[in-house]
C-alpha cells in the first residue's frame, strides 16, 4: 500500500553533494534549499511562478523551485546559483561565463533577480547549438520568463550575447572581449 | 504564501493512485506538473487534505501520433509536445499553441493534460482540444471512459471529472485533408496568459475554394467554444477571401468579459483582428497542403 505522509526524509544531490533532509511534505523546494540546506543564493520573489528569481536546475532542466515540492526531488540532482562556478583545481573557482559577463556588462543592480537569471541563462546557453551565433529571438526566449525591477534588461541581454560568444567552441568571438571559450561549460 | 498542511502520496502505479484517491476521499487532489496547483496552494486558494502525486506512475509520458490524431499522455510536459515532430505533422496546432504556453522553465514541468484538467479558459490547450474536436480518457476505479471536450468543460477551472478519477490522456484528432491552421495571441509579456488569443482551422473544397472555417478563442467566455465562421467566406477563393468579414462575424458571435487586464470591448476588437490575421495564414497553409 502506498504510504500517505505529512513528513518525509529525502536525499538530493545539490551542486554535486548528496544532502539529506527530513521535512514536512508541504515544504517548497525553494524553502528547503534556503532554510533546510542553508543555500540562500536561490531568491524568492513572488512565490507563485511569475518572477523566475527562484529558478534552479532539476536534473539539468530549469524549473521554478517555488513550484516544486521538496519531496518531489528525492533522488534527483539540483543545481543552484552556488553551483554554477567551476572548480579551478587550485583551491579556487572559475565563474561561469555568464557570471563573468554579468559583471562585465553591469547586468545587475540590486541583485535580487540575478540568481534566477544566471541559472536560467546558463541552462539556456547550454541547451543551444553553441557554435551558432545567438539571435535576438533566442535571447528573448531565454530571459523572457524572468523579471528584473532595476536594470531595464538591456544589459542583461548584452551579457547573454557575450556569454554565448564566450561559450562558442571555436573561440570565434564578435565582441573581441570574451573569446577563447573552450565550450566546456 | 506557503501551502496549508496536507498529506502526500506518490504511488508507483495507476491502480495504486486510484486506491489512494478512494481511501483519502473528497479532500484528495491529483498533482501533476504543479505549475497551476502549487500557486493555488501557496495563495491558499486551494487547501486539499491530500495530494496524490502522479509523477511516478509509469507509461503516462508518451506522445502517440497516428493518422487519426495525437494522443498525449498525462505526464507529457509542455516542452515534450512542443518538440514532437510527428505530432506537429499530424496536428500542427499542437506545437503552435504550446509555444505560447508559459515560459521555458514552466514548460519543463507543466503538463498538457494538466492544463486541460485545470480548465482555464485562458489556456491554450483547452481551446485547441475544443477546436480539434478532441477528448480525454478518464480512469476511475470502475474503468475507463472517453469524455468529449464539450462534456468536459463545465465552467472556469471546472471540469466534469470528479471523485477518484485521473485523466490518463488527451486525444487531438488529426488536421483534416486540404486544411490549414494558425494560432496567435496577445499577451502583456511573452509566455504570460493571453489577454486574447485565437486558433483557427480553414478547410478548402476540392476546387480550392473555402468550404469550412472554425475558430476558438482564449480568455473569451467561461469555457472554450468553437465558432463556425464559414458563412462569411463560403465558396470564396482561398487567396482572396474576405477574411475581414470573417473577423467581423466573429466579433458579433463572441461575448467576452472585461477584467483587470482588458475591457470586454477591447477583447472583442482583438477577436476581430486576430481572426482576420490567423485565417489568412491558415488559408495559405491549406493551399500548400492541398497541393502536396
Ligand atoms: C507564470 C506562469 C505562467 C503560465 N502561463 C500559462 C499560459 O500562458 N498558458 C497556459 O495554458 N498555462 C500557463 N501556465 C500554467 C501551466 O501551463 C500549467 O502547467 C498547467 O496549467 C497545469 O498543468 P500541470 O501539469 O502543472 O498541472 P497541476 O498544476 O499539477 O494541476 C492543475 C489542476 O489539474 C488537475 N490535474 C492535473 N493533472 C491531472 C490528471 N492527469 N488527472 C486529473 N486531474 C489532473 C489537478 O488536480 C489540479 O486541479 C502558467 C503557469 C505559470 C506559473
Ligand atoms: S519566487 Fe518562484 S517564480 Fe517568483
Ligand atoms: S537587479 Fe534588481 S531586480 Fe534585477
Amino acid at each position: 500500500m502506498t504510504s500517505v505522509d505529512t513528513e518525509r526524509s529525502i536525499t538530493v544531490t545539490v551542486n554535486g553533494v548528496p544532502r539529506e533532509a527530513t521535512l514536512p511534505v508541504r515544504r517548497l523546494l525553494s524553502d528547503a534549499l534556503r532554510h533546510d540546506l542553508g543555500l540562500t543564493g536561490t531568491h524568492v520573489g513572488c512565490e507563485h511562478g511569475v518572477c523566475g528569481a527562484c529558478t534552479v536546475l532539476v536534473d539539468g532542466q530549469p524549473m521554478r523551485s517555488c513550484l516544486v515540492l521538496a519531496v518531489q526531488v528525492d533522488g534527483a540532482s539540483v543545481t543552484t546559483v552556488e553551483g554554477l562556478a567551476r572548480d579551478d583545481h587550485q583551491g579556487g573557482q572559475v565563474l561561469h561565463p555568464v557570471q563573468e559577463t554579468f559583471r562585465e556588462c553591469h547586468a545587475l543592480q540590486c541583485g535580487f533577480c540575478t540568481p534566477g537569471f544566471l541559472v536560467t541563462i546558463a541552462a539556456g546557453l547550454e541547451a543551444r547549438d553553441k557554435a551558432a551565433e545567438i539571435t535576438e529571438e533566442e535571447v528573448d526566449e531565454i530571459v523572457g520568463g524572468n523579471l528584473c525591477r532595476c536594470t531595464g534588461y538591456a544589459n542583461i541581454k548584452k551579457a547573454v550575447r557575450h556569454a554565448a560568444a564566450a561559450m562558442r567552441p571555436t573561440g570565434a568571438d564578435h565582441t573581441g572581449h570574451f573569446g577563447g571559450g573552450d565550450g566546456a561549460w | 504564501m506557503k501551502p496549508a498542511p496536507f498529506r502526500y502520496a506518490d504511488p508507483g502505479s495507476l491502480d495504486e493512485a486510484l486506491d489512494v484517491l478512494v481511501a483519502e476521499g473528497a479532500g484528495a487532489k491529483v498533482l501533476a506538473g504543479g505549475q497551476s496547483l502549487i500557486p493555488l496552494l501557496s495563495m491558499r486558494l486551494a487547501a486539499p487534505a491530500t495530494l496524490v502525486d502522479i509523477n511516478r506512475v509509469p507509461d503516462l509520458d508518451t506522445v502517440e501520433a497516428t493518422g487519426d490524431g495525437v494522443r498525449v499522455g498525462a505526464l507529457v510536459r509542455h516542452v515534450g509536445l512542443l518538440h514532437d515532430a510527428a505530432a506537429a505533422r499530424v496536428q500542427p496546432l499542437l506545437a503552435r499553441a504550446t509555444a505560447n504556453v508559459a515560459h521555458p522553465a514552466i514548460r519543463n514541468r507543466g503538463t498538457t493534460v494538466g492544463s486541460i484538467a485545470h480548465a482555464d479558459p485562458s489556456g491554450e490547450m483547452t481551446a485547441v482540444l475544443a477546436l480539434t474536436g478532441g477528448s480525454v480518457t478518464v480512469a476511475t476505479p470502475s474503468g475507463r471512459s472517453t469524455v468529449g471536450w464539450r462534456d468536459l468543460f463545465v465552467g472556469p477551472l471546472e471540469t466534469s471529472v470528479h471523485g477518484p478519477a485521473i485523466v490518463v490522456d488527451a486525444f487531438f484528432p488529426a488536421l483534416p485533408p486540404r486544411s490549414g491552421t494558425a494560432f496567435a495571441e496577445i499577451s502583456r509579456r511573452k509566455g504570460d496568459y493571453a489577454v486574447c488569443g485565437a486558433g483557427v482551422v480553414v478547410t478548402l473544397s476540392e476546387n480550392g475554394t473555402v468550404s469550412a472555417v472554425r475558430a476558438s478563442y482564449l480568455s473569451v467566455g467561461l469555457v472554450p467554444e468553437v465558432y463556425d465562421l464559414t458563412d462569411a467566406v463560403n465558396g470564396q477563393a482561398a487567396d482572396s477571401a474576405d477574411w475581414a468579414a470573417a473577423g467581423e462575424l466573429a466579433r458579433t458571435l463572441v461575448d467576452p468579459d472585461g477584467d483587470l487586464h482588458a475591457s470586454a470591448d477591447y477583447r472583442r476588437l482583438l477577436v476581430g483582428v486576430l481572426t482576420e490575421r490567423t485565417l489568412a495564414e491558415a488559408a495559405a497553409e491549406a493551399v500548400l497542403r492541398s497541393a502536396a
